[in-house]
């Protein structure tokens, strides 16, 4: 689903990585480790189409529709409430029975008695549920995930162990994470960055 | 078809939900058109001729926009929300239009008390000098949000956005007061037209490269 060849990201004269090769089969669990500013971020935007490489070449096959990327950021807007957020991307994600979807998700993530909160007066956990529930909505065939642990507390840890372990083996995931062991059972592959 | 135009609609009423909430845009406008118009009453020595109260009603209007675009990609820009939207299967350019959308319908209101006190102040308003505000509207917030689209990438988008807007704003000025202040108002709002159409369709077909890499 994912293929790298010789792929380098620079900003300015900045070498962030260089020479890349990357194969993760349709269904594989990814894991890209390594320290902060190794270039896993920037790897997982490469693949998401957010930016273009300084040299080399990457092909994903699966349409735009069905990638869902979950960024250091929840990516919602914190005027809004998590109702309208996850409204807002379902329309726009064309997402079948909406309503019905959004509902099952914030249920599932423990956001349902937050809904019509506006996301400004979210934790940084609950922005990292929303996020999850804003990456799922659609049901990606293809999962970015950066961090995914990041700001969620044992119980969300768990929520997302049971999701991910779910889709486990139907969706292909690509996973930056720097607790490689919590994921270590999922996983088909490593790239390491150092 | 309808589905991009659902989106265009569902991404304009975002925009207003978020103006309904914050208040952090339209008030500004509001104020600083209105303490434009009354600097302008003063600053114009008595006597002073009709025409050179059109032309700073113009000057009052496209610097009005411009704080009003200058705000527009906040709310994407402090969270990354943009990336989120980019990511969406939709046509990107349903973004900048949404946008624009949003940004005429504050720019508009923002004219609602204009207009009024322009003539309070100056002069009354004519049927003409209003379409012109109309079809200047359209041509300011396309290449408005345009520029602001491109701004919001780069350390100094604060001196981007009026370094690059204002001197595109430039045929707007002249269409516009070529309007207000002749008697025969149609070529210049043939002018102001084309202008519309042509930005619009440029800033429509290629914001997808201005918000990718």
């Amino acid at each position: 689903m994912i293929r790298a060849r010789g792929l380098s990201m620079r900003y300015g004269a900045k070498r962030i990585f260089d020479k890349v090769e990357l194969d993760v089969e349709r269904g594989g669990f990814v894991l890209v480790t390594g320290p902060n500013g190794s270039g896993k971020t920037t790897l997982l935007r490469l693949v998401a189409g957010l930016v273009a490489p300084s040299a080399g070449e990457i092909a994903v096959d699966v349409d735009r529709g069905r990638l869902g990327f979950l960024a250091h950021e929840a990516l919602v807007y914190r005027e809004l409430t998590a109702l309208e957020n996850l409204d807002l991307y379902g329309r726009l994600y064309r997402v079948a029975e909406r309503r019905e979807r959004i509902g099952m998700l914030l249920e599932r993530f423990d956001l349902w008695d937050a809904r019509n909160e506006r996301t400004a007066s979210f934790s940084r956990g609950m922005l990292q549920r929303l996020a999850l529930c804003r990456v799922l909505l659609h049901e990606p065939e293809l999962v970015l995930l950066d961090e995914p642990f990041a700001g969620l507390d044992s119980e969300g840890a768990e929520l997302l162990d049971r999701e991910l372990a779910v889709r486990h083996g139907w969706a292909t995931f690509l996973v930056a994470t720097h607790e490689p062991e919590q994921l270590a059972p999922l996983a088909t592959g490593r790239l390491a960055f150092r | 078809m309808s589905g991009y135009f659902a989106d265009v609609a569902a991404l304009a009423r975002k925009d207003l939900l978020l103006e309904l909430r914050a208040r952090d845009t339209l008030p500004a406008m509001l104020l600083f058109v209105s303490a434009a118009l009354v600097i302008f009453h003063f600053a114009l020595p008595s006597g002073t001729g009709e025409l050179a109260g059109l032309g700073l009603l113009w000057v009052a209007i496209v610097f009005t926009a411009l704080l009003g675009l200058s705000r527009a990609f906040v709310a994407e820009r402090e969270h990354g929300v943009l990336d989120g939207l980019v990511l969406a299967p939709s046509d990107r350019s349903a973004i900048w239009l949404g946008k624009s959308l949003a940004a005429l319908t504050f720019l508009a209101l923002a004219e609602i008390i204009a207009l009024p006190l322009f003539a309070l102040f100056f002069s009354g308003i004519d049927a003409g000098t209003v379409a012109a505000v109309a079809l200047a509207d359209v041509g300011i917030c396309a290449v408005g949000v345009f520029v602001a689209a491109m701004s919001i990438a780069t350390r100094a988008r604060e001196l981007l956005l009026p370094v690059i807007f204002l001197p595109l704003a430039i045929p707007v000025i002249v269409g516009g007061v070529g309007a207000s202040v002749t008697d025969s108002p149609g070529r210049y709002f043939a002018f102001l037209a084309l202008y519309d159409a042509l930005f619009a369709t440029i800033c429509w077909a290629s914001f997808e490269y201005v918000v990718t890499e």
